[in-house]
């Protein structure tokens, strides 16, 4: 099994040209994750935060200053960092284990391991018994743990979330928070998880990267320093929670 | 085609019978639904009608297997390959407005008067839906599917076979199906338009000729079965090869 990754951000930039110049979506971007950690990333819309998880993932290479997993610069996109998407993103066509199966495609593993990570991990986000099952007769919340899966069927050393759970309702999202957070624990993988929702990224999060937009940046960040598993209950989550709001406040 | 559908043609074949018996059509000029059976029961019994629609059939069909190969070749180049979209692209759609009719006179210059001219005229017919169908089924797959062919790493032959083909196969198939249906409407227009020979648009013209219209009007029927056959069967292989989308 890989290590989990230390992934390193410096002074990282981006602008899109549009119309007659150029827009400045990100500026001077520096941030350290460490291995294993939990790090949630806040922000309205448009504070460049999707954008920072497309260059992570290798989705965007033309960026100014340095993105490094484990010491490597980043080029293109590897199986090395896995990522899910605000949507599911699930092959229509494809029952549940062979959309899981997608990510190890290009794995060396022998066929036999492949078979067994693809049943652990479809285990793993709960959904042994719809490995034959459709996208179609799943429901979202059910989709976005086959997203899941597929994101961590090979064992990357850093996943990356966008917004996971945005689409979904309000009780839905509480338990795929809660399983996250039991994934997490059980698969000891560097995260980053890109949210508006401030009690998400609190409950969550190791530490919580206030984002700020015009150009996008990061302001403020916040360490959340209690143990996992979390009581949503907790009231020093509430108080975390309240800096957060407050912090956005403060853009306005 | 069931219940009531079956109404109108079960009411205009009972007309058709009873102007003849009252004596109000010429049985030369518009032989009754009767004669037209009988003809059908010695024309299968004789083997004449088996002979001319394999014939038909053969060509239809390999003409058809021809074209949508080629079709699909083609639509998924212009569909893959940008820069081949900008250089064939265009031209291509100027030339798919010319109808296809207008082609025989060329065709029967370069491939002669036998069966190979027949079979690229059906071919003809059968290539441009599938490409046109092809591209746009490719070009309408979803940004976002793409972008996970990405992070995952797949490689192009991955991304062909796991996403591309069955993103664009309900496309493919509404190609496929158009082709399946232009094919036959060209076998019988290469029968009729080009050399005679056997297969069901020559019989047709053989009975012509020699004033038999119950034949005429057999190869009507039997054109109009074999097309609602072809059509039915490529609407129910459609829906079996894509499952998927009906669950």
């Amino acid at each position: 099994m890989p290590h989990p990754g230390t992934l390193s951000l410096d002074h990282v930039g981006k602008r899109y040209p549009v119309h007659g110049g150029e827009l400045e979506v990100l500026r001077n971007v520096t941030l350290t994750v460490d291995p294993g950690e939990f790090v949630s990333v806040v922000g309205t819309s448009g504070c460049g935060k999707s954008t920072l998880l497309r260059l992570i993932i290798g989705l965007d290479g033309s960026y100014e200053g340095d993105i490094r997993l484990d010491g490597a610069r980043i080029r293109g996109t590897s199986l090395e960092r896995g990522i899910v998407f605000q949507e599911h993103r699930l092959f229509p066509w494809l029952t549940v284990e062979e959309n899981v199966a997608l990510g190890l495609l290009r794995s060396r593993l022998p066929e036999a391991e492949k078979r067994r990570s693809i049943a652990e991990h479809i285990a793993l986000v709960g959904l042994a018994g719809f490995e034959k099952a459709y996208p179609a007769q799943l429901s979202g919340g059910m989709a976005q743990r086959v997203a899941i899966a597929r994101a961590l069927v090979n064992r990357p050393s850093i996943l990356l979330l966008d917004e996971p759970f945005g689409a979904l309702d309000a009780l839905t999202r509480a338990a795929l928070q809660t399983e996250l957070q039991r994934i997490w624990q059980a698969e000891g993988i560097t995260t980053i998880l890109v949210t508006h929702d401030v009690a998400e990224a609190v409950y969550l999060g190791d530490r919580v990267v206030v984002m700020q937009p015009s150009p996008g940046r990061i302001r403020r960040v916040l360490p959340v320093p209690l143990p996992h598993p979390r009581d949503r209950a907790d009231p020093r989550l509430a108080d975390l929670e309240r800096n957060v709001l407050d912090e956005l406040a403060g853009l306005a | 085609m069931t219940g009531r559908g079956l109404v109108l043609p079960a009411l205009l074949l009972a007309a058709w019978e009873a102007a003849h018996h009252l004596g109000l059509s010429d049985p030369r000029l518009l032989p009754p639904p009767s004669l037209v059976l009988a003809r059908l029961g010695r024309e299968a019994a004789e083997g004449g009608l088996w002979f001319h629609l394999g014939a038909s059939l053969v060509r239809d069909l390999a003409g058809f297997a021809i074209g949508a190969a080629a079709g699909l070749l083609g639509g998924l180049l212009l569909g893959l390959w940008r820069g081949f979209d900008r250089l064939v692209g265009p031209s291509f759609h100027a030339w798919k407005q010319i109808a296809v009719f207008a082609w025989i006179p060329l065709i029967s210059v370069w491939f002669g008067v036998g069966e190979a001219a027949k079979v690229v005229f059906v071919a003809l017919a059968a290539f441009t839906p599938v490409v046109v169908n092809t591209h746009e089924g490719i070009r309408g797959i979803d940004r976002r599917h793409w972008e996970v062919a990405r992070v995952l790493t797949l490689t192009p032959w991955q991304t062909l076979v796991r996403l591309v083909l069955p993103a664009a196969l309900p496309s493919i198939f509404t190609g496929l199906h158009l082709a399946l249906i232009y094919a036959w409407l060209a076998t019988v227009g290469a029968e009729y338009f080009m050399t005679v020979g056997p297969g069901i648009g020559g019989m047709m013209t053989e009975g012509r000729e020699h004033f038999h219209m119950d034949v005429v009007l057999l190869g009507v029927l039997i054109l109009g079965v074999v097309g609602y056959a072809l059509n039915h069967g490529a609407a129910a292989a459609e829906a079996r090869l894509l499952h998927w989308r009906h669950r």
